[in-house]
């Protein structure tokens, strides 16, 4: 990451802000290094739009404060800070042409001469012949893009992105997604881009932050977080999670065994979050192995046999569902390689995986947390 | 187009398919009754106004009027009566500014920022209506009287004033002016603040506009509309008022429409008609130069 020379961090400390009594974002302690990609992902209402409005100068946190590098800009007008917004709700101006929009900005700041960098800013975000017209005779999408772009023209320290992706259809979504990052790589800036889409998260940031109900669960790289989630919410809400209760019957060196229906599963002590009592095991749909043929080796983990209650194939891979003795169903996801035909409905299974693809959180979390949102948000 | 031989009733009983076939007799029918309206009471009234403004002037109530197609009445009526015009222009557009001016920050705060009072404002702007034209006028008399605190106020701070009155001056007749119509002002102007998304100010801010910038490059031109809006229904009824003269000014503020009243009374309609239509043929020529010049259009 070539990080801008003498760039900021942005630091969030302890930021509360509560609207009555209702409380959006709670004690928010956060930082964005310079010149990184940080996506905030969550599920509708978790508070994200209010934690950008706060950096943006839109909103005053009920408590805590926000630096960029050494400068408290907590009250800060909006207008004075090196911050740019694209916003939820686009706010084109509704009076100005698509140009006139992407200048406001530079003009602002006295800059007479714009129109050259007005133009290779249409370019770039493909509405080069639209120029002259009003935004109410766009689409959404293209408004969308004259808001990525009325901010992008201003270089700013920090750039607020509000699901700024979430009007495009797929084919441009992908294609903005990879001009954005390597707009952002070129420049320095720093991004903080708020998304629905765990996809669109993890392939484009360095790190993710997984916020919920004004908290922030988890925040890594986006590996990490999926490889070795914190808690069921992020299991459930990034990617998909097979989670069974299990009991630790063993803790000591650097494995973990778990009773699981009288089956011992083996997890690496550093994926545990928990150390002693009931717990969930997880493990991610496409780790598991599904096999017809009853053959455990002692390297990898497996529970007992169970059946293969619906088979779904979508070209590239094949989902199942079975359903284990003790009535859970668990998803497995597998590559259709071709090195073995397609299983069948009611066929009995072995479900096998590695010890270090295995992690382990606290049963007192609700094993479903997470799971309607992520169907919500995708 | 057989459709137009045919009853509402055939067209969609044949072709139910037809785009607008119903929907159009629809329009014309509930256009009907304001089109009835407009036709008795405004086109016949024109029609008649027009040309009784060319009868021959010479015609009293007595000996009756004759249609002579004297375009003379026109060309007296402008050139004997031309100083009433520019005073009712000049006496409209300075009491269309100073209702802009009292208007628009009253409408702002009204909108912006008046939070839970706000229906109690603007009701408070509608209240003068309660009372009537007339006595609401005649209290400006009370007020600007020659013993009234106004005028002992401003002697006291030694503001000059002709002959120490306020009464009888254009002074008066623009302040009346100006108070009976700002409510017409201030209503539109408050529509059209209230219907800017807030969200377009916060933009402004966040793209580097001071809170002035952002007023300047964002409200003030959407709410273009009610500005246009405002000083039109403040601008024509100014530039026809004959109330305000009479009752606070004197002769030597006579206004256009004073001289039409006199004219009407005295029996001389051609020129009293001559004289209404150049003041509305004036105003429909300025109105619509102000509104291409607003680049209004297409907001109206
Ligand atoms: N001005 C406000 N007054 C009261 N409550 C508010 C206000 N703004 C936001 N909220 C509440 O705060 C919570 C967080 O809102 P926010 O807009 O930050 O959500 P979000 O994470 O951006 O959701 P989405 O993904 O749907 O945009 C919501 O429950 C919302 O109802
Ligand atoms: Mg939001």
């Amino acid at each position: 990451m070539a990080a801008r020379s003498g760039g900021d961090d942005l630091r969030l400390e302890s930021v509360t802000k509560q609207f009555g009594p209702f409380t959006a974002v709670d004690n928010l302690t956060l930082t964005v290094p310079a010149g990184s990609f940080f996506a905030l992902l969550g599920p509708s209402g978790c508070g994200k739009t209010t934690t950008l409005r706060m950096v943006a100068g839109l909103e005053d946190p009920t408590v805590g404060d926000i630096y960029l590098g050494q400068e408290r800009i907590t009250s800060l007008r909006p207008y004075k800070r090196p911050v740019n917004t694209v916003f939820q709700s686009y706010a084109l101006f509704p009076h100005l042409s698509v140009e006139d929009n992407v200048a406001f900005g530079l003009k602002r700041r006295g800059r007479k001469d714009v129109n050259a960098e007005v133009e290779r800013m249409l370019e770039l975000v493909e509405l080069a012949g639209f120029a002259k017209r009003r935004p109410a005779q766009l689409s959404g999408g293209q408004q969308q893009r004259v808001a990525l772009a009325r901010a992008l023209i201003n270089s700013p320290q920090v750039l607020l992105l509000d699901e700024p992706l979430g009007a495009l259809d797929l084919k441009l979504r992908r294609q903005m997604q990879i001009e954005l990052k390597s707009i952002q790589t070129e420049v320095g800036l720093t991004f903080v881009h708020v998304t629905h889409d765990q996809e669109e998260a993890m392939t484009m940031a360095d790190t993710v932050a997984v916020m919920h109900a004004g908290l922030i669960e988890q925040k890594g790289a986006p590996a990490d977080l999926y490889d070795n989630p914190a808690t069921t919410f992020v299991a459930n809400f990034l990617g998909q999670s097979n989670l069974v209760e299990g009991e630790i019957r063993r803790a000591e060196g650097d494995e973990l065994e778990v009773d699981v229906q009288g089956m011992t599963i083996r997890v690496p002590a550093e994926r545990a979050r928990v150390h002693s009592g009931k717990v969930w095991v997880g493990v991610r749909p496409e780790k598991v192995v599904v096999h017809s043929e009853a053959a455990a080796t002692d390297a990898t983990n497996s529970l007992p046999r169970g059946r293969v209650i619906d088979v779904s194939f979508s070209g590239v891979s094949t989902q199942y569902l079975v359903r284990m003795p003790w009535g859970q169903e668990l998803t497995v996801f597998e590559q259709n390689t071709g090195s073995r035909p397609l299983l069948h409905v009611g066929g009995e299974v072995d479900l096998r995986w590695r010890p270090e693809h295995t992690f382990l959180l606290d049963a007192a979390q609700d094993a479903s947390a997470g799971v309607q949102d992520a169907l919500v948000g995708t | 187009m057989t459709t137009l031989t045919r009853t509402p009733g055939d067209e969609t009983a044949e072709d139910p398919g037809t785009p607008g076939g119903r929907g159009r007799w629809t329009g014309y029918l509930l256009l009907l009754p304001g089109a009835l309206w407009l036709v008795l009471f405004f086109a016949v009234p024109i029609g008649s106004l027009v040309s009784t403004s060319l009868y021959d002037p010479t015609g009293t109530l007595e000996t009756g009027y004759r249609f002579a197609f004297d375009v003379g009445n026109y060309i007296d009526a402008i050139s004997t009566y031309a100083p009433e015009f520019g005073r009712s222009l000049l006496y409209a557009g300075l009491a269309t500014i100073f209702a802009l001016l009292l208007g628009y920050p009253l409408a702002y705060a009204i909108s912006f920022k008046a939070g839970r009072w706000k229906n109690l404002l603007l009701v408070l702007v509608i209240a003068p209506f309660f009372t009537s034209f007339l006595i609401r006028t005649l209290s400006w008399k009370l007020i600007l009287a020659d013993q009234g605190w106004v005028v002992d106020s401003l002697k006291f701070l030694h503001v000059p004033l002709s002959n120490g009155r306020l009464l009888d001056t254009p002074v008066a007749v623009i302040t009346g002016l100006t108070y009976n119509f700002l409510p017409f002002m201030v209503l539109p102007l408050y529509a059209s603040l209230e219907k800017i998304d807030h969200r377009l100010i916060e933009a402004a801010g966040d793209l580097y506009a001071s809170p002035f910038q952002g007023f300047r490059k964002v409200t003030l031109p959407l709410s273009m509309p009610g500005v246009v809006a405002g000083t039109l229904l403040t601008f024509i009824p100014a530039a026809g008022d004959f109330i305000n003269k009479e009752l606070l000014g004197s002769p030597q503020q006579s206004m256009i429409g004073n001289r039409i009243q006199g004219l009407f009374e005295s029996g001389s309609y051609p020129a009293a008609s001559a004289l209404s239509v150049t003041l509305m043929v004036l105003i429909v020529v300025m109105v619509i130069a102000y509104i291409r010049r607003a680049g209004t259009e297409d907001l109206l």
